[in-house]
């Protein structure tokens, strides 16, 4: 029961963080039509500012003597670091290309990426070094359930998830901004004969989903402080693992892309429990075969025909 | 109201409007009609914004427009409903009307206009909380038209509003178009259905391969022999 019940809140934890992040894969492909291969640097800069901003702050410590407010604050500061920097890169890279073939908009995402790991690796920027981020959230037992004792800061990294998510949703049924969103992706010269900015949309749409992936890097370096340098293969399979759950939950529909983020995360960590822990990647990549070969439009996905 | 001179359109090689000349008065219906790639919808596109034209002007309200955005054109007071009614079959009846009404930030006025569509499209608003994709053909059309009308426009671009409809939901469409323009909208209309098009405009142009061939009241020209050999059947 013990481990059942740590395994559900790891488990959660982990999942919000790539519902987060499969967010930003998600409402990009459903305006744009293709993938951004740079949006899990955008989550890994969305740590590596964490560790930064807390530095420049001075809360350098391990020791939990910082300001209950450093979170919110260091969590705002990224969230609007990297929504500018996802603002940057669709106006640089990605909208000189908008009449271009998708492939060649593909490879610029590439290209993107590994611009942006590998300069972040330059020593008067991130460094090769990996980094320990400082605890800024309190880490102590709240309370017990069945022997599982929770900590303040996996309550945070789920409730910040959720209430995150939750804002979306609203931003997305709720506001002219995400009517003009759900407009544009299903059809962008139609969106604009009637009034809708169609490239300011799009920016925007970059800024959300870029600002979503920051939160998840700072939530994920305070769950996971040690945080590796930036060109590290883990970044790259942690956005993939969100990638999957973006099309498990079927690609461009936000809602599969937060029930996929969780389920892949309890998937892997239920399977690292119980099965065996050196397989977790298995276990996340078994559920993107299966679904791909029983359901290959996503569990929340419509069948589509894919426009031209 | 507006003019448009010499406007010349190419989609890469193809010189699809060869020197266009039309005119359209405050308070009128008039109809651009001719037949399958003639250049109607070229026309449409261009002043709505869609397409920049290669050569020519258009002015509307004496300013010149060609080439600005569409979101721009949507604000200076023209909304088009497009060829093959480009709903959005993701949003429901009633957010389609919203995004109609993008441009605009006046919440008592474009509560009022939706009255008023509602008024013109009782179906629609029995509808309001579906999906535009579960629509019939006619509604998407009503829907389409009422979504342009929430831009509050001066003058309405209709694309073959009637284009694979029954009869009976033509007749109704064709009435609307009536209603419409006596609450004061002027209407551009293009049709492929030259008999019902010439019966509720004042005026009317023939454009064939990219030029106006005839231009004249849609009397006169239904009543021409030229115009009832070539698209009204006799
Ligand atoms: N996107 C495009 N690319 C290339 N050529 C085009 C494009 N759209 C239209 N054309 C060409 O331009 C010409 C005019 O087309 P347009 O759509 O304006 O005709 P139309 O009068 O509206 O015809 P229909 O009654 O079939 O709608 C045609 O020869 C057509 O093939
Ligand atoms: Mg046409």
């Amino acid at each position: 029961m013990t481990k059942f019940l740590q395994t559900l809140m790891d488990g959660t934890a982990v999942g919000s963080l790539y519902a987060l992040i499969a967010l930003g894969y998600t409402m990009v492909y459903g305006i744009l039509r293709f993938i951004n291969f740079a949006h899990s640097d955008v989550f890994m800069l969305g740590a590596w500012f964490s560790y930064e901003v807390a530095k420049i702050m001075g809360w350098t410590g391990q020791d939990q003597s910082h300001p209950v407010w450093a979170s919110a604050f260091v969590i705002v500061a990224v969230m609007v670091a990297c929504g500018t920097l996802g603002f940057v890169i669709e106006r640089g890279a990605y909208r000189p290309l908008r009449s271009a073939p998708r492939i060649n908009v593909l490879i610029t995402a590439i290209g993107v990426s590994l611009f942006l790991e590998n300069s972040g690796q330059l020593p008067f920027l991130l460094g090769t070094q990996p980094q320990r981020m400082p605890t800024l959230m309190p880490e102590h037992a709240l309370f017990a359930v069945a022997g599982v004792s929770v900590r303040a800061v996996d309550l945070l990294v789920i409730g910040i998830s959720f209430a995150l998510m939750a804002l979306l949703e609203w931003i997305i049924y709720g506001t002219k901004l995400g009517l003009a969103m759900r407009a544009v992706s299903y059809d962008t010269k139609v969106a604009a004969l009637m009034g809708i900015p169609v490239d300011r949309v799009i920016s925007m749409t970059f800024v959300v989903g870029s600002a979503l992936a920051a939160a998840a890097g700072f939530l994920y370096a305070t769950k996971y402080p040690g945080i590796n340098q930036p060109a590290h293969p883990t970044w790259v399979l942690l956005g993939l693992k969100a990638f999957v759950a973006a099309v498990v939950g079927g690609i461009g529909n936000l809602r599969g892309a937060m029930a996929g983020g969780l389920m892949i995360g309890l998937v892997e960590l239920f399977g690292a429990a119980y099965l065996s822990p050196h397989l977790r990647d298995v276990y996340v990549f078994t559920l993107l075969i299966l679904v791909l070969l029983f359901r290959p439009e996503g569990l929340l996905g419509k069948a589509t025909i894919e426009k031209v | 109201m507006l003019r448009l001179n010499d406007l010349h359109v190419h989609y890469g090689a193809v010189h699809a409007l060869q020197g266009v000349e039309l005119e359209v008065n405050q308070g009128e219906i008039v109809t651009l009609i001719g037949s399958n790639g003639a250049g109607k919808s070229t026309t449409l596109r261009a002043i709505s914004g869609m397409l920049r034209p290669s050569r020519g002007t258009i002015d509307f309200e004496g300013k010149p427009i060609a080439g600005l955005a569409p979101h721009v054109v949507v604000g200076l007071g023209i909304a088009h409903s497009p060829e093959g009614r480009g709903v959005f079959a993701n949003l429901t009846v009633e957010e389609n009307l919203q995004v109609g009404a993008y441009t605009r930030s006046d919440k008592a006025g474009i509560a009022e206009d939706m009255k008023k569509v509602y008024g013109l499209f009782p179906r629609l608003e029995e509808r309001r909380r579906q999906l535009a994709g579960t629509l019939s053909g006619g509604e998407q059309q009503m829907l389409a038209m009422g979504r342009a009308l929430l831009a509050r426009p001066r003058l309405l671009l209709l694309d073959e509003p009637s284009l694979g409809l029954a009869p009976q939901i033509v007749k109704v469409i064709f009435q609307i178009i009536r209603d419409i323009n006596a609450l004061g909208t002027t209407i551009l209309l293009v049709e492929q259905n030259a008999h019902k098009a010439l019966e509720v405009a004042n005026r009317g142009y023939v454009i064939e391969v990219g030029k106006i061939v005839l231009a004249d009241d849609a009397k006169v020209l239904a009543a021409s022999d030229e115009v009832r050999k070539a698209y009204l059947g006799g």
